[in-house]
């Protein structure tokens, strides 16, 4: 189904200024593969890795983690602690 | 059975979670029994030494090691040549990504050496004295170049360039000619613009602050052994040894399953020990030699040549209503992250404001590159440093519009579903929580006596999850044997062994956890972001569970009943209700005796990528007294209060609180790296980079709030690197209070406390 | 330059070995006799992880050579636990969580039982003063000082 994507921190730089996209995808490896098709100049940053918030929640690496309908979703930079 | 993991049992009555046990390896660290790094040693183990450019930025033009290789006792020499030239897109996954090419050129220079103390060479001899002696043989042919330290300098468009490759990205157009200005980022929500039209008062403020380092008491450390078959072992002090697997593998052209890490016991990493260093140069070495090399670094290298954070020139602008409405928030980041790209510039960026809702707010950061030894993590890395900016400017508007600074914060703390100014909306968390218990204690309400001053300061950290696998073995007496992957830093051990202890019914003391070596277990990220309780807890609970449903699989048969009539209940299999049948319960015990009989060895694991970890608030108090005559800060009281989610073991979270608290005292009092004009660091040593000692810091007061994470069965939040971010600006604060001084450049050292006291004399003579 | 021959005694047992002359008592405890318990962290006398009693003082071992044992009576870490059990010491860094990474502990733990030899009844500053040579980086010195007062109670009342 459709979901609205929104890039968060800095990938809005990345994507030239656009920071909305609405795309078909089920799961996170859906989702960022639609997005680098929307996008290509976002494309070097998604194969990097980035991190995926589904409501809030984030999700370093899941790819089949599912997307639910009406998520709140945004893409994020790889954080990292210390 | 078994439960879904990710609910949040509102109905525990938590037995050994919240309780104060005593370590696992509490016994041999008091006793002097611990090994850790350097305190290991094989036949035959060669001493490994480093040479390093005495100059801050020079071409390489030739290394000659013929005299050296040539002497009585040397065993081996390496230099760049015996690394692969790593091309540059190629990352390894570590706490961040670490890129691969920028750690080789690290580890050992190859065309330029690009700080004081970067490595060029490196020998194995029998002893530590023809090392040294051998290092003096080798002739390095350095070009010198100019060289630059300073952040603001090195963005210069005169400034001397470190790389001739590194143009800007983040900027249209695209620049045609190189810079030491890797990257520039921007995060933006809302309209700044509109936001500070909205503002009675707005503030707008430079500060700088100066590279500090982790100051872990342990320098880094290892024992490599590379035999004639190209297996290798490796015994190391780090906080990731599947981090250093893959990277050694890599760098030194072998399978990774060819190499066995060990981790030793670690004396301190804060984040500095989440990269390489010296561990692949001593597996060359050994390679070379056929010979096990131990290679330990010394204090002076320690500080020359690990991974101290960024140096920082920020300015944050903020606007605030009459009654206390934060309108916008701007903030322009400069961080140096020493000779190669990766500055926290982009976590500064996100997490400065994420105490407060906010509809405006607008963050440019720049990630510099200067001749400085490669940052590496510390504590909530680029967090301490824009909330350090932030948190003052909030201090000076509430002052500004005659409100209580903690009631400031209140009127506009980030809550529940709270859009953040990253992007996503926070789940529950407890910042409001600490903020109302810091105006309700005593500290906050206690007299204040002369030249003392009063500061509050709030913090963030993300925390995260990551990959993590974790083996639970039941022995035939229904003892318990845990392994985990990840060192143990601050007595995550114990943690372990009451989340096991709990999750299967049994007593702390029937439960022993080891951390095992890369070849034991599947793979872990490191320890560091806050995510050992977290991640390491959850995969504890599956396996435990996984051993669980095992255990009553085998009483169902035993009693002849479905598996779905048996529960597992205080450590015992037990039927699952009076329909079931009157059965005995079977404990653990019970069932590991007849283990062989009823299917063969009974253990749990787990190997998951743990996602859900909780943010964690915290808000600081600190009281502190000012020698008007010497300059000189003493923080005479200090409370932490910070959500923890759940705190396994109250006694360690407890002392991530007060570690971090002051951490961040001796980096807003004393710590900094200092550069003369030759570019070489003036301080490397703990005499002159003066870290806390216990003289100069009272009791720490903690308070622990519990909002818990709705991502982890027991609530549980990550702690570890919240507690350095507020301290910063809790102090300086404070220290405004006592004094009138605003210092925006720390540390706030005796001789520039004196001199903001000399410039505020001037300015009053002549106002 | 020939190696110097030393004899001296360890936690009470008598001891010999050869050292370079500039070999510490650091490098010989860890590297010749195995001692590794004493740290190095500084090797410049900086930061106490590997404090010693030479003759019933207290010292850095780091900054103390070999060959000065010689004839002289040193007390290590691994003599603090006398085979019955752990010191008071020991005990109460354990129950009240004063160590995380355990490297300085050692060295706090030798610098501690010296302040207590001498002065049974140590203030709060006292006992941060005494200890101000002994650098922790993981606790904030909170718990240290908290188990460093707790067995001295238990001490005097013994």
């Amino acid at each position: 189904m459709v979901v609205r994507v929104r890039l968060g921190g800095a990938l809005k730089t990345a994507a030239g200024g656009r920071s909305e996209f609405d795309l078909e995808a089920d799961d996170i490896k859906g989702l960022l593969t639609r997005l680098a098709e929307l996008c290509p100049e976002l494309k070097p940053r998604l194969d990097k890795g980035v991190a995926v918030a589904i409501d809030g929640q984030i999700y370093r690496n899941a790819w089949f983690e599912p997307v639910p309908p009406d998520a709140e979703v945004f893409i994020l930079p790889r954080m990292s602690g210390g | 059975m078994p439960l879904d993991t990710k609910a949040p049992r509102e109905d525990i009555r938590f037995r050994q979670v919240g309780s104060r046990p005593v370590r696992p390896d509490g016994v041999d660290k008091v006793t002097g029994r611990a090994k850790f790094g350097a305190d290991l040693k094989l036949p035959g183990m060669l001493i490994g030494r480093v040479l390093r450019s005495p100059h801050p930025h020079a071409r390489i033009r030739a290394v000659d090691t013929t005299r050296a290789e040539a002497l009585a006792g040397v065993k081996a020499v390496v230099t760049a040549a015996d690394f692969p030239d790593i091309g540059s897109d190629e990352t390894l996954a570590a706490e961040g990504d670490e890129n691969l090419r920028d750690v080789v050129r690290n580890v050992m220079a190859r065309k330029k050496a690009l700080y004081e103390g970067h490595a060029v060479a490196a020998v194995a001899a029998t002893s530590a004295a023809i090392a040294r002696q051998a290092l003096s043989l080798i002739a390095v042919d350095y070009e010198p170049l100019p060289h630059v330290t300073d952040v603001e300098a090195a963005m210069r468009p005169d400034a001397p360039v470190l790389h001739e490759d590194m143009f800007t990205s983040g900027v249209e157009p695209k620049p045609d000619k190189p810079s030491n200005i890797a990257r520039r980022l921007e995060i933006t929500l809302g309209d700044v613009a509109t936001g500070f039209a909205e503002a009675d008062v707005v503030v707008e403020r430079d500060f700088r602050t100066e590279a500090v380092h982790q100051g872990y008491i342990e320098p880094q450390a290892c024992l490599a052994s590379f035999a004639e078959d190209g297996q290798a072992e490796l015994w190391c002090c780090t906080q990731g040894h599947y981090f250093v697997r893959n990277a050694c593998a890599r760098l030194l052209g072998i399978d990774i399953s060819r190499l066995r890490v060990a981790a030793s016991e670690i004396g301190g990493g804060f984040g500095g020990k989440t990269t390489v260093f010296i561990e692949p140069v001593a597996l060359a070495l050994s390679r070379k030699a056929g010979r096990p090399v131990r290679l330990v670094m010394s204090r002076d290298e320690v500080f020359r040549a690990t991974g101290p954070t960024a140096s920082t020139s920020m300015r944050v602008k903020i606007g605030v209503t009459r009654d206390g409405r934060i309108t916008a928030g701007e903030a322009e980041l400069k961080y140096q992250g020493g000779a190669f790209p990766g500055s926290p510039v982009e976590m500064g960026a996100m997490s400065a404001f994420a105490c407060y809702d906010l509809a405006n707010v607008k963050a440019v950061g720049y990630d510099v590159v200067a001749n400085r030894p490669k940052a590496a993590a510390y504590r909530a890395p680029g967090a301490p440093m824009s909330a350090f900016a932030v948190e003052s400017v909030i201090d000076e508007l509430a002052a500004a519009i005659g409100m209580d600074p903690l009631e400031l914060r209140l009127r506009n703390a980030a809550r529940e579903g709270t859009q953040s100014a990253y992007g996503p909306k926070f789940g529950p968390n407890g910042l409001v929580e600490t903020l109302e218990a810091a105006k309700a204690h005593d500290h906050y309400n206690a007299p204040l006596g002369p030249n003392q001053g009063r500061g509050v300061a709030s913090g963030f950290w993300f925390n995260f999850g990551g990959e993590t696998s974790v083996s639970l073995a039941v022995s035939q007496d229904g003892t318990v044997v845990l392994s985990i992957g990840t060192p143990d830093i601050g007595g995550t051990r114990a943690a372990q062994c009451q989340i096991a202890a709990e999750a299967l019914g049994i007593d702390y003391d029937k439960v022993r956890a080891i951390v095992a070596d890369t070849s034991s277990l599947g793979y872990n990220d490191m320890t560091g972001g806050s995510r050992v309780a977290f991640a390491v807890g959850l995969a504890t609970i599956e396996a435990a569970r996984d051993a669980i449903e095992d255990l009553c699989g085998r009483a169902s048969k035993i009693w002849g009943i479905s598996p779905d009539a048996v529960v597992w209940e205080e450590g015992a299999a037990r039927p699952a209700g009076p329909n079931a049948g009157a059965f005995e319960p079977l404990s653990l015990a019970d069932l590991a005796k007849v283990a062989a009989n009823t299917g063969g060895p009974i253990a749990g694991h787990a190997e998951i990528n743990a996602e859900g970890a909780g943010i964690s608030f915290g808000t600081h108090i600190a009281d502190v007294e000012v020698d008007r005559e010497t300059g000189r800060v003493t923080v005479s009281r200090y409370t932490v209060i910070q959500d923890a989610g759940r705190a396994i073991h109250p006694g360690y979270v407890e002392g991530q609180y007060q570690g971090g608290a002051v951490q961040g005292i001796g980096w807003a009092l004393n710590e900094e790296y200092i550069y003369g004009p030759d570019g070489r660091l003036q301080n490397p040593g703990f005499l002159d980079y003066r870290v806390p000692v216990a003289s100069d810091v009272p009791m720490i007061d903690t308070v622990i709030i519990e909002v818990p994470n709705p991502g982890h069965p027991y609530g549980v939040r990550g702690v570890g690197e919240t507690p350095i971010v507020p301290p910063l600006a809790a102090v300086a604060n404070a220290v405004k209070n006592a004094t009138g001084l605003r210092m925006t450049h720390l540390p706030m050292s005796p001789p520039r406390v004196l001199q903001a006291f000399e410039a505020a004399e001037a300015s009053r003579a002549e106002g | 330059m020939p190696r110097r021959a030393v004899s001296t005694t360890i936690n009470g047992d008598a001891v010999d070995f050869l050292c370079e002359p500039e070999e510490t008592l650091l490098d010989v405890l860890r590297d010749r006799l195995g001692l590794t318990g004493s740290k190095e962290g500084c090797g410049s006398g900086d930061c106490g992880a590997c404090s010693v009693m030479l003759d019933g003082r207290l010292v850095c071992s780091c900054l103390v050579l070999g060959a000065e044992a010689e004839g002289r009576s040193i007390e290590t870490i691994e003599g603090m636990a006398d085979g019955k059990g752990l010191h008071p010491l020991q005990r109460h860094f354990l129950e009240q969580a004063a160590l995380q990474c355990g490297v300085c502990t050692p060295g706090f733990l030798v610098a501690a039982k010296a302040l207590l030899d001498r002065d049974p009844d140590p203030s709060e500053r006292e006992v941060r003063y005494w200890l101000a040579g002994n650098l922790c980086r993981c606790t904030g010195y909170d718990k240290i000082v908290r188990a460093v007062l707790a067995a001295a109670a238990e001490m005097r009342e013994a």
